[in-house]
């Protein structure tokens, strides 16, 4: 799992590469805690290229959506592929998390 | 007929991937589909992972993984662990309509297991623990 954070028009955008298991998942919270912890309030999930998620990564991004909401923060994901979209409708995350089907249109709801 | 998989191994995440990538051969050779090996990819690592977890409470667990089909043609992959009585059948399901605030962070795992696999059950046997994950090949 391969995480980059670069700032976009005040915006964190974090492209989530490869695959987001409870191997790798910490790495992931850790580095978005870092972002939070530095003052980053808008954050955008670029999963273009993750190509699996477990519940364990699930788990990291709902923390993540409440920690920045709890500071007047906002998450949301795009770029979704097929098969991980399934595992948010699934586990009920598609109705709790904002999750746009591009990067310009995640732009717009942050 | 092909023989059945079996493997062994300590229960700690660093040996998931290889447990899983043995587990998918074997599965794939029996006739699952490329959806299919990417739900019982899911599901193993759930199961492993509260395994890990939970089952072994920090003591040396270890991990049993079998892989046959059974007589009705459905795929059965057996994780057999040596830790405490756990059913991972038993608890409920996370509440899906909860506001984002309020939703716990944990239960999701079984949760999926259960939503991808055709049918999951568990048994006490021997001091361990046997859940099965159950799935029939598709075209």
């Amino acid at each position: 799992m391969q995480v980059t954070i670069q700032p976009e028009n005040n915006v964190a955008v974090a492209s989530v590469e490869g695959r987001l298991d409870a191997v790798s998942a910490p790495e992931l919270e850790s580095k978005l805690s870092a972002s939070i912890d530095e003052g980053q309030t808008s954050m955008i999930l670029d999963l273009t290229n993750l190509d699996y998620i477990s519940s364990a990564g699930l788990r990291v991004i709902l923390s993540t959506t409440k920690k920045l909401k709890k500071a007047q923060g906002k998450l949301v994901l795009c770029n979704l592929q097929q098969a991980v979209m399934q595992i948010f409708e699934i586990s009920g995350f598609c109705s709790i998390l904002t999750i746009t089907d591009d990067k310009e249109a995640a732009f717009s709801k942050i | 007929m092909t023989e059945a998989l079996i493997i062994k191994y300590s229960a700690t995440l660093e040996n998931l991937s290889e447990i899983s990538s043995k587990v998918l051969s074997a599965a794939a050779d029996r006739g699952l589909n490329k959806k299919q090996l990417n739900d019982l990819e899911l599901s193993l690592e759930e199961a492993i992972v509260n395994i890990c977890n939970y089952a072994s409470e920090g003591r040396d667990g270890k991990l049993e993984v079998i892989v046959d089909t059974d007589k009705d043609g459905r795929i059965v992959v057996q994780v057999i662990d040596n830790g405490i009585a756990f059913d991972p059948l038993s608890i409920p399901d996370p509440d899906l309509t909860v506001d984002i605030a309020d939703r716990p962070i944990g239960g999701l795992g079984i949760f999926l297991i259960r939503n991808l696999m055709d049918d999951v059950k568990y048994r006490r046997e021997n001091n361990k623990n046997i859940l099965e994950l159950i799935i029939t090949p598709e075209a």
